[in-house]
């Protein structure tokens, strides 16, 4: 028999990059004396060892065995912890990582930073003593048959310990042919008789292919509480088994009260044999690689609940339809009472059921003290990660995207903002820089700030760098956020010398277009001399969106709620046609350009005067623009469908959704959207629709 | 039908070694921490308890000592699961009464073979 | 072949039901409709159900034969007007006007789409020999989505190859705009 336990490989690799994790935080905090967190570490190290062994990970198994083994030595106190060591051990965790994330993929891992790092920690383990290393497993394969003459003297207080001589010789008895002889010699009288001791031996002869091994592990457990010997019977030939009875469970499991004077011999012929496969054999089944479909745990807590929603929505669809088979009007009002019900049942079972795709950001927020440590090593700068807001839930997909971003930004923050100690001391600063990392919900959105107390951006130095990469003009005028908004362009970046930490002037464009990929925007602020602050807004979820719903012609479009900086009735006054072909709108200080939706879409609408339309003005990428359309509809929750499963990405348009009437609306993607007025604008030559007054322009 | 107690707080182990079980015919019930096998084991009888040695709340060992305490546990074979195969991590394992151990890495059918000598 | 199961394939949805099959197990079957007095078939076994008309929600700048999209039980199911696409006949829109939607399972992935044709007709148990390659001249429709010809009585029905209707154009995005 065989049983397959590949299907618990994905579970182990979960539970192991959990352990790993929990090593790494660990690590970070640890402290001489903190016996609970070495514990802890070490329990995680000790699982990774042991399920890796299970699934034949056998170098993850290695690896850990040497990690152990240093913390074993820190955990019986036989070690101090001192830098030295959790330098090496977190390197280990990162090397563990490597080779379980190569063993998931079945790819290949550099194997010199895995032997260098073993070879530190062997070296550090020969500083101290070092515990008994007997993992090996003994197997030898014995294959020609031998007599066995087994002498089993069991102490009095052998089944105290839950052993019980029965089981020992049954499985002896499945080694091969085995005769009991059992010595009821010692036995008291019957009066003098304590019914937990065991007053019994026995004289065994074993015909087996087995090794000497093999029997001695059978007694393994009881090896210090009897007089165990074996012998090989050279002499003897196998003889004939004499009258064979079988072994009587209940008979001989109650022997320490069996009144049996004789001794009696007794054949146990082998059971119907199970197949054991003697070598450690790895699972073979290699784990699928780099399934993108994931699993969620999911606390037992929102399962409940779920379940208590559902329950609810049964009895109120009972309840409705009951009142349905047999309506008239006088039960309006209960009819009326059901739904409200219903659409408060259908509200909570949708948040529940969102709930469970919700994280705690901590998943994403825990590499960073790690991230911070390695760099102010790196850096030779002194600094301190403050973490707050760690319970903010959010969204899984979201989370795995932002997690790259983020890195960036605190590498972006370390790099470029927090100052060397020294000028941080002649500024009247503390000498340790303060990086912090805040995650809170603000509407239906989180925003995630990382700000850090260093040097600021300075403006005239990011103004200047723009020019000489020609992505402005000199003579320019930008207010203090488009010219941190410079910094977000493709191929910018001030760093005086470039530096493996930030990269080559690659990255914050790269954050940004992430970001916005994930339907969120980034904002940045900064003080000269007092820090900066970067401010991350994202959508809690990609699988649903607030949105406003607006009415163009017969058509229904949504506006993502995050995009909409405000919506109102165009006045006159503050139209303004410049160039001859393009109207922009004066809100306040700003001058935003109009893209009339209806023409960008190429559809009729009711409204195609500028006149008292509607504007809605949404920003994306900075820009603000005002989409014109007929009518204002409602603000709702909307459930995001993908249009390329059917069909194919259209520009403008960032997916569809189904309206509470079972019709289907377009999602507009605001981008998408100022890039076809762009295209459009500058084919205005060959416009086809000459019966509409051109009105859209390059604005940019 | 011979019912198991499995104790550890790897979930993968605990889902492999009840898996095992399951499979060979045995009724299981599982527990991640010596502490909750504790209360588990009041709550019934059980013919086998495999357990962990490292674990948070209440290590194996405290739990197997916890175990002989209890009238119903007092010849139930209790088993350590563990990687520690060191003579001492024995000696400490039989002073609280435990029955045996059980070498990780875990191995499906060693452990079905092994556990035969205390169970049936 | 399953008879159960190609049962189970065959499309009912209130009046078009289609009554009168005759189950032959060699033949493969077609489902077979009409554009502008032309018999079409497509293989039954892609039909993934035949619906009436219902106005759907334009997809913007689309070409002009993709009428837009509709919801069919929570999926976005985009809808092709068969007589535009192939220009022929008069694409109105009445009570009898039918969609059928068909799914083509490619090997990894699968597309669900609408046709909007004039009326739906018949089902045909055709053998694979009995189809034959169409002639290479003239014709409205474009020879890529034409699998062969099929001589049903009298009248010549033309087989569509539904993996290739399903291809949209390169240019289909722009194509209007």
């Amino acid at each position: 028999m065989t049983v397959d336990l590949s299907q618990f490989i994905p579970s182990f690799l979960e539970e192991s990059f959990e352990g790993l994790e929990l090593m790494e935080s660990g690590l970070l905090n640890l402290q001489a004396g903190d016996s609970e967190l070495i514990h802890s570490i070490f329990r995680a190290a000790h699982s990774i060892k042991g399920g890796a062994g299970t699934f034949g990970f056998e170098n993850v198994t290695d690896f850990t065995h040497l990690v152990e083994t240093l913390l074993d030595e820190m955990r019986d106190g036989r070690r101090e912890i001192t830098n030295d060591d959790t330098e090496i051990l977190l390197e280990s965790v990162d090397c563990i990582r490597l080779l379980i994330e190569a063993a998931r993929d079945g790819d290949e891992y550099d194997s010199d930073k895995i032997e260098q790092t073993s070879d530190r920690l062997t070296i550090a383990l020969e500083k101290k003593p070092t515990t008994d290393n007997n993992d090996s497993f003994k197997e030898e394969k014995c294959t020609k048959e031998k007599h066995y003459i087994i002498n089993f003297v069991p102490e009095l207080s052998l089944a105290k310990t839950g052993n019980d001589p029965i089981f020992l010789l049954s499985a002896l008895a499945e080694l091969g042919t085995l005769t009991v002889k059992a010595d009821s010699s010692t036995l008291p009288a019957l009066n003098d008789i304590d019914p937990l001791e065991l007053y019994l031996s026995w004289q065994l002869r074993l015909i087996s292919d087995a090794s000497i091994e093999d029997i001695e592990e059978i007694f393994e457990w009881v090896e210090d509480e009897c007089e165990l010997d074996i012998t090989i019977d050279e002499a003897n030939q196998p003889e004939k088994n004499p009258e064979q009875t079988t072994l009587n469970k209940n008979h001989e499991s109650e022997e320490p009260l069996k009144q049996n004077n004789d001794e009696e011999t007794q054949v146990i012929t082998p059971e119907p044999k199970i197949e054991v496969v003697k070598e450690n054999s790895p699972i073979t089944a290699k784990p699928k690689a780099k399934s993108d479909v994931g699993s969620i745990r999911v606390g037992v807590d929102k399962v409940d609940s779920l379940i208590n929603l559902v329950g609810e929505l049964v009895i109120t669809q009972s309840m409705l339809s009951e009142l349905g088979s047999d309506f008239d009007l006088s039960k309006l009002d209960r009819l009326t009472n059901g739904l409200e019900q219903l659409l408060q049942n259908t509200k909570e079972l949708q948040e529940s059921v969102m709930r469970i795709r919700m994280l705690p950001i901590s998943f994403a927020f825990n590499r960073f003290p790690r991230l911070v440590h390695d760099l102010a090593i790196k850096t030779g700068k002194e600094m301190e990660l403050i973490i707050k807001g760690e319970q903010t839930e959010l969204d899984k997909t979201v989370m795995e995207q932002i997690g790259d971003p983020l890195v960036h930004l605190i590498r972006n923050a370390v790099d470029h903002g927090i100052e060397p100690s020294e000028i941080r001391l002649a500024n009247g600063k503390s000498k340790k820089g303060i990086i912090s990392l805040d995650a809170y919900h603000q509407g239906g959105n989180i925003v995630i700030e990382i700000s850090d107390d260093g040097s600021g951006i300075n403006r005239d130095n990011v103004f200047n760098k723009a020019v000489e990469k020609g992505l402005i003009d000199a003579n320019a005028t930008l207010s203090d956020s488009q010219v941190y908004d410079l910094l977000f362009e493709p191929g910018f970046s001030t760093a005086q010398e470039v530096t493996d930490i930030s990269g080559r002037g690659v990255g914050m464009d790269v954050v940004k277009r992430n970001i916005q990929a994930l339907g969120g925007r980034i904002q940045v602020d900064s003080t000269p001399g007092q820090g900066s602050n970067f401010k991350v807004n994202l959508p809690l979820t990609l699988a649903i969106l607030d949105g406003q719903l607006v009415k163009v012609g017969t058509e229904t479009y949504i506006i993502p709620l995050i995009s909409i900086v405000e919506s109102l009735q165009i006045e006159k006054e503050f139209l303004n046609r410049v160039s001859g072909d393009m109207d922009l709108y004066r809100l306040r200080e700003d001058n935003v350009p109009i893209l009339p939706v209806f023409q960008l879409f190429n559809i009729d609408a009711q409204c195609n005067e500028l006149d008292n339309a509607l504007l809605v003005v949404v920003e994306a990428d900075g820009q603000k623009v005002g989409l014109m359309v007929d009518d204002l509809l409602a603000q709702q929750q909307v459930v995001i469908k993908s249009l390329k499963d059917n069909y194919q990405q259209v520009l403008g348009i960032s997916g569809a959704t189904i309206l509470g009437d079972g019709s289907v609306a377009m999602i507009l993607d605001i981008p998408g959207m100022i890039q076809m007025a762009l295209e459009k604008a500058q084919r205005s030559q060959h416009q086809k629709y000459p019966n509409q007054i051109e009105k859209v322009g390059g604005y940019n | 039908m011979t019912k198991v107690l499995v104790v550890d707080d790897s979930n993968s182990i605990r889902d492999m070694v009840s898996f095992t079980l399951k499979s060979a015919g045995y009724q299981t019930t599982e527990a991640k921490d010596g502490q909750e096998g504790l209360v588990k084991a009041k709550g019934g009888n059980f013919d086998l308890v495999i357990s962990d040695v490292n674990m948070p709340n209440m290590d194996g060992i405290t739990l197997c000592t916890e175990l002989r305490k209890l009238a119903n546990f007092k010849f139930t074979p209790i088993l350590m699961l563990t990687t520690e195969s060191s003579t001492d991590m024995k000696m400490k394992g039989k002073a609280a009464g435990a029955t045996g151990w059980l070498v990780k890495p875990f191995n499906p059918e060693k452990l079905l073979a092994t556990i035969k000598r205390v169970v049936r | 072949m399953n008879i159960q199961a190609m049962a189970n394939e065959i499309p009912v949805e209130g009046e078009h039901s289609i009554e009168g099959i005759d189950f032959i197990t060699s033949a493969d079957q077609y489902l077979t409709f009409t554009l502008a007095h032309e018999q079409y078939a497509v293989d039954i076994l892609c039909v993934e159900e035949i619906r009436s008309w219902e106005r759907p929600t334009i997809i913007p700048n689309s070409p002009s034969y993709i009428q837009g999209v509709i919801n069919m039980r929570g999926v976005i199911v985009p809808i092709i007007d068969l007589r535009l696409k192939f220009s022929i006949g008069e694409a109105s829109y009445t009570e009898t006007t039918v969609v059928i939607v068909l799914t083509y399972q490619a090997e990894s992935s699968s597309r669900t789409m609408g046709f909007v044709v004039d009326a739906v007709s018949d089902v045909l148990n055709v053998e694979s020999g009995d189809i034959k390659p169409a002639p290479h001249f003239g014709g409205c429709v474009p020879p890529q989505y034409i699998e062969g010809l099929i001589n049903a009585d009298s009248k010549v029905v033309t087989l569509l190859n539904v993996a290739n209707l399903q291809l949209l154009e390169k240019d289909d995005n722009h194509a209007s705009i």
